[in-house]
């Protein structure tokens, strides 16, 4: 932990959440009057709520997005980085097994990664509470599968970590996250068109890289029951939607992330423990 | 009581293996041949130097004895057990050639971390890390960032990380690459030291005055094998003396061949493979045939002579 928090990298990250935090919640504060918070009328409740929702989801989207960055920009250079300056040599000449290290740099970055999605989080759901009175019907799942995401980056970076240098270890999980994002539209257009080909791309996609599907459930968690309702009303077109879930994560799939963790960890240790340093 | 004797056996059995033991110990990077079969001894408590051209597979070995790549062929030991151990690396120091430390941390934090991954007890940290930075000379130092430090300052710390916990064994890879004389000086102490407190200590250098000056014994590597090893006056023995002689006829002067290689250029004659205790059996021989001797000049050999000898016989 006090690896990275002495970078620059985390200072510069915590003064920017406070910045766009304190941003969003300004913009939160102007969802409730129709002509800004100084005339106009205050719009209704419902709609409020359902507003709050919609603005919290898009932010929440881009904080998935820097939070994925983040993870990403902390793992890839940290076993390639301890290897290629020799500081590995260094700690693994003392009674420490590679499985141990390879352990503590993904708790501790794992750590920082959780720490900082919740916290960021949690002072966000304040201000939206704050300035619109909406909170989001499953807070603690929102922020279990926001960090989820972090959490998958983190780990395939440092699996790449083990055999590729930095910028190639950060390159590749920021590409496949955004393919898998793509690759989660196509499977919601193949569902809403029946196209069975699509279907299959969105859930091989979906289990290569869980975090579209960690996404769009974090989406349902923010979601009220109104909202769900009308999306489910709108039929099966609604799961081409990146924004928008009818349902929650099925079980099997959060048990198919657990099994994508310990098989990738897994994947980590065996290719640390063969390479050459 | 079994237990307990089958243990202080193990022990002393321990105690009594070579610091470092390692017989056709090879590594093979696909077809490249990094070691081709190493065998070595190092005695306990004594300083061992380890001497190769660039590419000899040195740091290749460095790294096989401590565990960190896997050999290909053949056995080691260190302190009495198996290369790759990993208890046994408590009892191991280690500076390696190229290194750098996190310079956000402080020379002193550095040294805390390794406290911990040596698995020091937390009570000492703070007198080892003392000692260890007086030892080095950054006790006034050790609170600065380590990005503040200078190469030399840097192979300090190095060094002093290598000493935390007062090893039974330490590797030191090219320890005053990036020293200037006074460094040098303070290292070649150090490892005086570290000998009078009975530390084996595996000295990786091409620096050949500095391991004539500290070495013990010696083990020479050319294109990943041994090619000599022996203390300092085995390796050295080889010496030669030159006589400056007249009055000696031909048959005289080719009878001296009985104590060593001669060349003989008619004034000079140099008697090579000749120990220093029989150079006055030369001259007494010289006088009893009636020649007149005007000079003795021993030619000590040195361990660059010696080691460029070796790697031309090497093919090297």
């Amino acid at each position: 932990m006090w690896e990275a928090s002495r970078r620059k990298l985390l200072i510069a990250v915590l003064v920017l959440t406070v910045v766009v935090v304190g941003a969003t919640g300004w913009a939160f504060y102007q969802l409730r009057y129709s002509n800004g918070p100084g005339g106009g009328a205050q719009i209704g409740e419902v709609a409020l709520r359902v507003l709050a929702a919609q603005v919290l989801i898009f932010v929440a989207f881009l904080f998935t997005a820097v939070l994925a960055l983040m993870s990403v920009l902390v793992a890839a250079p940290s076993i390639s980085g301890d290897v290629e300056s020799n500081l590995a040599l260094g700690l693994l000449a003392r009674p420490v097994r590679r499985s141990e290290y390879v352990f503590g740099k993904w708790l501790g970055l794992a750590a920082l990664i959780v720490l900082y999605a919740a916290g960021s989080s949690i002072l966000e759901l304040i201000v939206v509470d704050w300035t619109t009175g909406y909170v989001p019907p499953r807070p603690v799942e929102l922020i279990a599968y926001v960090s989820g995401v972090g959490l998958i980056l983190l780990t395939l970076a440092l699996v790449l970590s083990t055999r590729l240098a930095g910028m190639a270890a950060g390159f590749i999980p920021l590409a496949c996250y955004f393919m898998a994002w793509v690759g989660g539209i196509l499977g919601g257009a193949g569902e809403a068109i029946g196209n069975q080909g699509l279907i299959i791309t969105g859930l091989v996609s979906k289990l290569l890289l869980p975090t579209d599907g960690l996404w769009r459930a974090a989406v349902y968690a923010m979601e009220p029951a109104s909202m769900v309702a009308t999306y489910r009303a709108a039929g099966s077109a609604i799961a081409a939607v990146p924004f928008a879930a009818t349902d929650g994560p099925p079980p099997a799939f959060l048990v198919w992330v657990a099994i994508w963790f310990v098989a990738v960890i897994g994947l980590t240790l065996w290719s640390f423990r063969r390479r050459e340093i | 009581m079994v237990d307990l004797q089958e243990r202080q056996a193990a022990a002393a059995t321990a105690a009594a293996s070579p610091a470092m033991h390692c017989v056709a110990l090879s590594k093979r990077y696909g077809r490249t041949v990094a070691l081709a079969g190493l065998t070595m001894t190092m005695p306990r408590g004594e300083v061992f130097g380890f001497l190769g051209p660039n590419g000899a597979g040195k740091t290749t070995a460095v790294k096989l004895l401590l565990g960190l790549v896997e050999p290909t062929g053949g056995e080691g030991w260190v302190l009495g057990k198996p290369v790759g151990d990993v208890p046994v690396r408590r009892r191991v120091g280690y500076l390696p050639e190229l290194f750098r430390y996190q310079p956000w941390l402080s020379g002193a934090e550095v040294m805390r971390v390794h406290c911990e991954l040596a698995r020091l007890r937390r009570a000492t940290w703070s007198e080892e890390v003392d000692r260890a930075l007086r030892l080095v000379g950054l006790a006034d130092r050790g609170r600065d960032r380590v990005r503040t430090y200078s190469k030399g300052m840097q192979q300090r710390l190095g060094l002093g990380v290598a000493l935390l916990g007062s090893p039974e064994l330490v590797f030191l890879d090219e320890p005053t690459s990036a020293l200037d004389p006074i460094g040098r000086h303070d290292v070649r102490q150090i490892i005086h030291h570290l000998r009078e407190r009975g530390t084996s200590v595996f000295l990786n250098s091409h620096l050949l005055t500095e391991v004539e000056m500290v070495c013990d014994r010696v083990a020479m590597i050319d294109q990943g094998r041994v090619i000599a090893t022996g203390t300092l006056d085995e390796l050295l023995s080889g010496s030669a003396c030159r006589f400056r002689v007249t009055g000696l006829d031909p048959g005289q002067r080719a009878s001296l061949a009985s104590f060593g290689e001669l060349d003989d250029d008619g004034e000079w004659i140099v008697i090579r493979g000749l120990s220093g205790e029989r150079v006055p059996e030369v001259v007494q021989e010289i006088v009893g045939m009636g020649g007149r001797l005007y000079a003795v000049e021993p030619r000590h050999q040195t361990l660059e002579d010696r080691f460029l000898q070796l790697l031309g016989e090497n093919g090297g």
